[in-house]
C-alpha cells in the first residue's frame, strides 16, 4: 500500500513527496479534494454540505492547536481568541459589503442609534482588506503575547493558565455593546457573499468546498513544515527546551514564529466558519469552547496533525447528531468519550491502529 | 591568553550561598577537572558558565573578551562554548543523525554538515546506530550522543558534567578514551566527575571546590597528598 503510494507520488517534486508519504495527512488530503470535488459535481441537501464545510473549519482550527501543542508542547487553552479575531472580522466584511450594496445599515448599528458604521469599520467591505485585517490583527495579538510569554519564559501549564485568562478578558470586552462589534447580540443577518444571496445552495457549496480545500492545504503546508529542519528543531525544542538553547539556538524566536503562524490559521478557520453558520457572538470566546479545540486535538491524537482532524470532525460530528437527538446526554457523552480516551488511548484514538492489549494503567508497556 | 577565566563568582538561591567568591583559570588545551563533594557547587558552575544560572557577583570571561555572565544561554554557546549535562540531553523524538544535525549549530551552513556529521558519527562509534530514534538508545549510547552533539559545533570550550556517571567499566573507557581524543591545543575542557580513577586517566590539572570554595587547585597527584582534600572528601 504505502509502496504503491510512493511509486505514485514519484513525478512529485521532493519536498510535497516527504509531506504525502505521511499515509494519513495524504490520505486526509485526499479525502478533503475527492469531498470538495463531489459537493461540486452531485451536491446533497444544503444542510448536510453546510455541516461537511464547518467540519472542515473545526478541523483547520484543531490542526492550528495541534502544531502548537503537539509539536512546541505549547498548550493553548486560548486559541478561541484567534478563531474569534477571523470570524469577527469576517463577519465585519460581510455586514458592510452587504451595508454598502443595499445601503441599509446592520441591525445592531440602528440599535445603538448610530447613523453610520464606527470609523474603524472604513474598507472593511472589500474582501481582499478584509481578509489580511483578519489574518494580521490575529498574528499581532499573538506576537504581542507571545513575545511577553516566551521571552520572560512562561512555559506549560503557567502559558496555558494565562492564554485561558487572555480568550476571558476578550469575552468580556466582547459582552459589552459600545465596541461597535456588536455586543452581547453578536452579528448576524449576513445578506450577502460577494455578492451573492448568503444562503442559496450555490454559495453553500462554495463555502463548504473552499473549506475542504482549505484544509487540505494547511494539511500539507503544515506536514511540510513539520518535516523540514525547523519541524526537527520544534520537536527538540519540545523535549527539551534548555538543551536547545544551549547548542545556540534561540527558542524564543522558534516559538513566536510558529505560535503566530498557528494563530493565523486558526483566524483563517474563524473566517471560513461565521459565514457557514451565519452568525458571530461572545460566545465563541468563552473560557469552556477553547478548551473544547484541546479535547478535540487529544481525542484524535495529539501530534500527528492527522489526528487533530480525525478528533475534530468525530467530536463535533457527534455533536451535530447527539444535541439534537438528545441534547441532555451530550456533555456526558463528551466527558465519558474524554475518560476512555485518557484511560485506554493515552496518545488518542491513533493508538487504535497500534493497539496494544494492555494499557499503561493496567501496567502495559508504553 | 586563558580560555576560561572565573572571577569571584558569587551564586546564591536565596539564603543559601552555592558559589562563594569562586575563582579559576583554564588554558587553552587544558583539560580541567572540577571534583568535590555533593553540594560543593560544581554543576552550579557549569550552570553559570553556559548561562542558565546568572550570578550575585563576579565575572566569567571567555577568551579574555566576552563577560559570559552577561549573554544568554544561545550566544555563550554562539561564542563556541558547549555544555553536556549530567542527565543525557538527547531530543529523544528525532534519529541519532538528527540529534547531530542540530548539535552542528544554527551557524554551520547545510552544505558543511553532512561531512561534520559524519566525522562525528565516527569518533563517537554511533554510526551503525545512526538512524536510530535517539529515545530507544541505551544510556551509554546516549552519553555518548551528547558528547557528538557538543562535539559537532567545535567548541573552544567543552563543558562535561559527570560524563561517566551510571555507566559500566567498559564505557568509562571507551568515554575516557574519547574525551582524551577531544583534547586539542585550542579547545579547553571542564569536567566534572566522582570516578577518581577517570579523573586521573583524563585531567590535566584538577580543582577541588567544597561547600562553594575552592579548596585546592593543582595536579591529581598533589590532591590526593592535601590533607584538606583529604579530610573533606578523598578520606571518606
Amino acid at each position: 500500500m504505502s509502496g504503491a503510494v510512493q511509486t505514485a507520488l514519484a513525478p512529485l517534486g521532493g519536498p510535497a513527496r516527504r509531506a504525502l508519504r505521511d499515509p494519513l495527512v495524504a490520505g486526509l488530503v485526499g479525502l478533503c479534494l475527492a469531498a470538495a470535488a463531489a459537493l461540486l459535481v452531485a451536491p446533497p441537501a444544503p444542510f448536510l454540505v453546510n455541516v461537511l464545510g464547518q467540519l472542515a473549519a473545526f478541523a483547520i482550527l484543531a490542526v492550528a492547536l495541534d502544531l502548537v501543542w503537539g509539536y512546541l508542547g505549547i498548550l493553548s487553552l486560548g486559541h478561541g481568541l484567534f478563531f474569534a479575531i477571523g470570524g469577527y472580522v469576517c463577519a465585519m466584511h460581510l455586514l458592510a459589503h452587504g451595508a454598502a450594496v443595499t445601503g441599509v445599515l446592520p441591525d445592531f448599528v440602528q440599535f445603538m442609534g448610530w447613523k453610520s458604521l464606527p470609523a474603524y469599520w472604513f474598507g472593511l467591505d472589500h474582501a481582499p482588506y478584509a481578509f489580511v485585517l483578519a489574518l494580521a490583527v490575529a498574528g499581532l495579538v499573538a506576537f504581542v503575547f507571545g513575545l511577553a510569554s516566551f521571552r520572560s519564559r512562561v512555559n506549560g501549564v503557567y502559558f496555558s493558565i494565562i492564554s485561558q485568562a487572555l480568550v476571558y478578558v476578550a469575552m468580556l470586552l466582547m459582552y459589552r455593546n459600545d465596541t461597535g462589534l456588536g455586543g452581547n447580540n453578536g452579528m448576524t443577518g449576513f445578506p450577502l457573499l460577494f455578492g451573492w444571496p448568503m444562503g442559496s445552495p450555490g454559495v453553500v457549496t462554495g463555502l463548504a468546498v473552499a473549506a475542504l480545500v482549505t484544509l487540505a492545504a494547511v494539511l500539507t503546508g503544515t506536514r511540510l513544515l513539520v518535516g523540514s529542519a525547523i519541524g526537527r528543531r520544534m520537536l527538540a525544542c519540545r523535549d527539551d527546551e534548555t538543551r536547545l538553547r544551549t547548542l545556540g539556538y534561540s527558542t524564543t524566536r522558534l516559538k513566536l514564529g510558529i505560535w503566530c503562524l498557528s494563530a493565523m490559521i486558526a483566524a483563517l478557520a474563524g473566517i471560513l466558519y461565521v459565514p457557514q453558520v451565519g452568525i458571530i457572538n461572545p460566545r465563541v470566546l468563552a473560557p469552556d469552547l477553547s478548551i473544547e479545540i484541546a479535547v478535540w486535538v487529544a481525542i484524535g491524537g495529539l501530534g500527528r496533525l492527522g489526528g487533530a482532524v480525525i478528533g475534530a470532525v468525530l467530536v463535533n460530528g457527534l455533536k451535530f447528531w447527539l444535541s439534537a437527538a438528545m441534547p441532555d446526554a451530550w456533555p456526558f457523552i463528551l466527558s465519558g468519550l474524554v475518560l476512555l480516551v485518557v484511560l485506554v488511548l493515552p496518545n488518542g484514538l491513533l493508538d487504535l491502529v497500534s493497539w496494544r492489549p494492555r494499557p499503561t494503567w493496567l501496567g502495559g508497556q508504553r | 591568553m586563558s580560555a576560561l577565566v572565573v572571577e569571584a563568582l558569587t551564586v546564591a538561591f536565596g539564603r543559601f550561598t552555592a558559589l562563594d567568591a569562586v575563582s579559576l583559570a583554564v588554558d587553552p588545551g587544558e583539560v580541567r577537572a572540577v571534583i568535590g563533594p555533593n553540594g560543593a557547587g560544581k554543576t552550579t558552575l557549569l550552570d553559570v558558565i553556559s548561562g542558565i544560572t546568572k550570578p550575585v557577583s563576579g565575572r566569567v570571561m571567555l577568551g579574555d573578551t566576552l563577560d559570559l555572565t552577561k549573554c544568554s544561554e544561545a550566544e555563550i554557546a554562539r561564542a563556541g562554548v558547549r555544555r553536556k549535562f549530567q542527565k543525557p540531553s538527547v531530543f529523544p523524538a528525532l534519529t541519532v543523525r538528527e540529534n547531530l544535525e542540530i548539535g552542528c549549530g544554527p551557524a554551520l551552513s547545510p552544505g558543511e554538515r553532512p561531512a561534520r556529521i559524519a566525522s562525528v558519527l565516527g569518533e563517537t562509534g554511533l554510526a551503525p546506530r545512526a538512524q536510530a530514534l535517539a529515545g530507544s538508545l541505551a544510556h551509554g549510547e546516549k552519553q555518548w550522543l551528547e558528547i557528538g552533539m557538543v562535539l559537532a559545533a567545535e567548541p573552544a570550550l567543552l563543558l562535561l558534567d559527570e560524563p561517566v556517571a551510571g555507566l559500566s567499566d567498559a564505557e568509562t573507557a571507551h568515554t575516557a578514551a574519547l574525551i582524551r581524543g577531544l583534547r586539542r591545543p585550542d579547545r579547553a575542557v571542564v569536567v566534572i566527575e566522582h570516578d577518581m580513577g577517570f579523573v586521573e586517566a583524563i585531567a590535566d590539572r584538577v580543582t577541588v571546590l567544597h561547600e562553594g570554595r575552592t579548596l585546592y587547585e593543582g595536579s591529581m597527584h598533589g590532591a590526593r597528598g592535601d590533607a584538606r582534600v583529604i579530610e573533606v572528601f578523598l578520606g571518606r
